[in-house]
């Protein structure tokens, strides 16, 4: 080894093995490069999928063109595929669910960061970190057995009957549908906006709170008027984060949504969405167009996912920039 | 370099074994494909194995879409598929396919009407007009004609249908395709439709939840699937004008009646058969074989099999509630076996 010929070369030129080794001996060197592969194996997969799903959804994108995304029909017999049913019925769900879910898990969290005793919010948040990691499909069949009656009995009725003149809640009530689906949605995605914005909330320096309190505010406006406030971008990314989870939810969805390729107005009415669509359908897929239409709808929901992701992480560089240093971990 | 010595030599040893096992006749199939008769195919191929130790097969439930593709990508030995490959798709394949029936399937129709418990009596028109949505109330004079007897309330129908593409739909759409000239036009047989009406559940489980959810509800469950879980459903009127509940034996009945039509490849829609006994909505599932095997040992594992499987291994199937096939049918795929080289 001794006598290769690089060893004669200046050290800065030098790529045998040794040379290399020498380079690499300090922590921060070999550090950088893992972390580098960690990441750029990351970006590649990333590219990979995007590049994969581009590829296979050719001859789809091809015949349909941007015509995919206006179509409403949906019929694997005669061929004709559209995006639009899915795409309303994604988008809908999940804008009921972040309805629904953003008020309580906000107001969950600024309760357990600020008001509550800590042992009970210690607890309270462990609670809401165990509803969490419980799998999609327990909260489908809890939304099919449970939920799914109530709404038929008692919920689409009173709704009907108090703000039927909405076009919203109008129709027959047949328990499942977006209405349901964005409920499901909502108790899924709750522990995610609670837990992010209660780790923002306990960010925002304690100085501000004094400050505030010196000044004289109660403790509400405190709370209210400086700490959430000041943990307002934070907030937003948690709720992006728990929106992006919910227009990718699939099992618990498509037991509830009712699975039919719908645009209604009505949020008593059955829809579908993308995630669901492909679950069910892609297994049983024959014939090329009808597949790659289905990966076409793969590449749409990735799409929604990567712009919402986008947005997401423009208001925590916004953030940054303003040197809050309220982020979520 | 003595480390290198003992991996090599272990390397050795290794590539001595594998040939070693292999010369002793180790032989593993792939299949992949159908969902609906998967338990008598681990119930088939697990038997198998306890009789030649040395051979296994490997069957993966991923759906017949999923199987008709893998075997046209060649990444299984063979396939299975609730729906007989199109001539388009056979012509696309780049070899020949052969089709071997195996076991019967059937659909039926399960409902929740608050007040009867009566088994209801379908015709084919109201089954077609339920599921165009052109019959709406329960009470319509052409469900109503047919249930002299019955006191049906004037509640509306909601139809249940499978929302995951499968075979159980396709037998359906099959039959009110062959029933109802509107259905073949508007709307067609496969494995997903675009419906005219409806809510969807996902699998048997999904479709009978809803049904029993909600009051007015129809829809179409694997009568397997009912059978093992004690679902009530309903008779259909035949083409021979009996009603006829849907069983084991109402079902081999069907195949035999149109066994004696049976093309020679085996692709044959059984839905609406002639015979008093037969029951409309039922279907082979087939098993789809390569005509030709590059591997002389594969070959005659798969030949050896399919003969297995039609006589002794036919025993497995009422048990597993499945319905067995007509001997006529057994017969004329016992010559067809001959053609897999």
């Amino acid at each position: 080894m001794a006598s290769t010929p690089n060893a004669a070369m200046p050290a800065g030129l030098a790529w045998s093995p040794r040379a290399l080794l020498r380079r690499l001996r300090g922590a921060d060197e070999i550090a950088h490069l893992i972390t580098l592969i960690a990441a750029a194996i990351l970006l590649l997969i990333t590219a990979l999928l995007v590049y994969q799903l581009w590829i296979h959804s050719a001859e789809a994108r091809h015949r349909f063109g941007w015509n995919f995304f206006v179509t409403r029909t949906w019929d694997p017999v005669a061929g004709e595929f559209g995006a639009l049913p899915f795409i309303y019925g994604t988008l809908v769900t999940s804008a009921v669910a972040l309805l629904l879910a953003v008020p309580l898990g906000v107001g969950g969290a600024i309760f357990l960061a600020e008001l509550a005793p800590p042992k009970l919010s210690s607890s309270l948040t462990f609670v809401s970190d165990l509803l969490a990691a419980v799998p999609s499909v327990i909260y489908g069949l809890l939304g099919v057995f449970l939920l799914v009656p109530l709404m038929r009995t008692t919920v689409q009725p009173a709704l009907k009957k108090t703000l039927g003149f909405l076009p919203l809640f109008q129709g027959p009530a047949y328990g499942i549908g977006f209405l349901t689906a964005g409920i499901v949605l909502a108790v899924m995605i709750v522990p995610f906006v609670l837990s992010v914005s209660r780790e923002v909330l306990l960010a925002v320096p304690r100085d501000q709170r004094e400050a505030a309190l010196a000044l004289g505010a109660t403790k509400w406006e405190s709370t209210w008027l400086v700490v959430v406030p000041a943990g307002r971008i934070g907030i937003f990314g948690s709720v992006f984060l728990a929106l992006a989870r919910a227009l990718g939810e699939t099992m618990a969805v498509t037991m509830v949504v009712g699975n039919n390729p719908k645009i209604a107005a009505s949020l008593f009415s059955p829809g579908y969405s993308i995630a669901a669509v492909l679950a069910n359908e892609f297994s049983e897929a024959t014939g090329n167009l009808y597949l790659s239409a289905l990966i076409e709808l793969a590449l749409v929901l990735f799409l929604l996912t990567f712009v919402l992701n986008g947005l997401a992480r423009l208001l925590i560089l916004i953030t940054t920039a303003r040197g809050s240093g309220v982020l979520p971990t | 370099m003595r480390i290198v010595k003992i991996l090599s030599v272990m390397a050795v040893l290794l590539a001595l074994g594998t040939i070693a096992v292999a010369q002793g006749g180790q032989v593993l199939l792939n299949a992949a494909g159908a969902t609906f008769p998967y338990p008598i195919y681990s119930k088939w191929f697990d038997q198998y194995h306890k009789l030649h130790s040395n051979i296994q097969i490997n069957y993966q439930s991923i759906g017949s879409g999923g199987g008709i593709r893998q075997l046209l990508d060649k990444t299984v030995d063979f396939g299975a598929s609730d729906g007989p490959m199109t001539d388009e798709q056979l012509k696309q394949a780049s070899f020949p396919v052969l089709h071997f029936p195996t076991v019967l399937g059937a659909d039926v129709p399960s409902y929740n009407i608050p007040g009867v418990s009566a088994e209801l009596k379908f015709t084919p028109e109201a089954l077609a007009g339920i599921f165009l949505g052109k019959i709406t109330k329960w009470n319509d004079p052409a469900i109503a004609s047919a249930n002299s007897g019955v006191k049906l309330p004037g509640d509306d129908i909601v139809v249940v249908h499978r929302s995951d593409g499968s075979g159980t739909t396709y037998i359906w759409t099959d039959y009110l395709s062959k029933i109802s000239p509107e259905w073949q036009q508007k709307v067609g047989k496969a494995t997903s439709v675009n419906w005219p009406v409806g809510l969807g559940g996902k699998g048997n489980e999904g479709v009978a939840a809803l049904i029993q959810q909600m009051p007015g509800a129809i829809g179409y469950v694997e009568l397997i699937y009912a059978i093992q879980n004690k679902i009530a459903y309903g008779h259909v009127k035949n083409q021979a004008g009996a009603f006829v509940k849907a069983d084991l034996a109402s079902v081999s009945a069907a195949a035999e009646a149109a066994s004696q039509s049976m093309p020679g490849d085996f692709r044959v829609s059984i839905t609406n058969p002639e015979g008093k006994a037969a029951y409309p909505i039922a279907s082979f599932t087939w098993l789809l074989i390569p005509a030709k095997f590059t591997d002389a040992t594969k070959r005659d594992v798969v030949k050896d099999f399919l003969k297995w499987m039609m006589t002794d291994g036919q025993q497995y199937c009422e048990a597993l509630a499945y319905a067995k096939l007509p001997k006529e049918v057994v017969a004329k795929e016992m010559k067809a076996i001959a053609k897999i080289e």
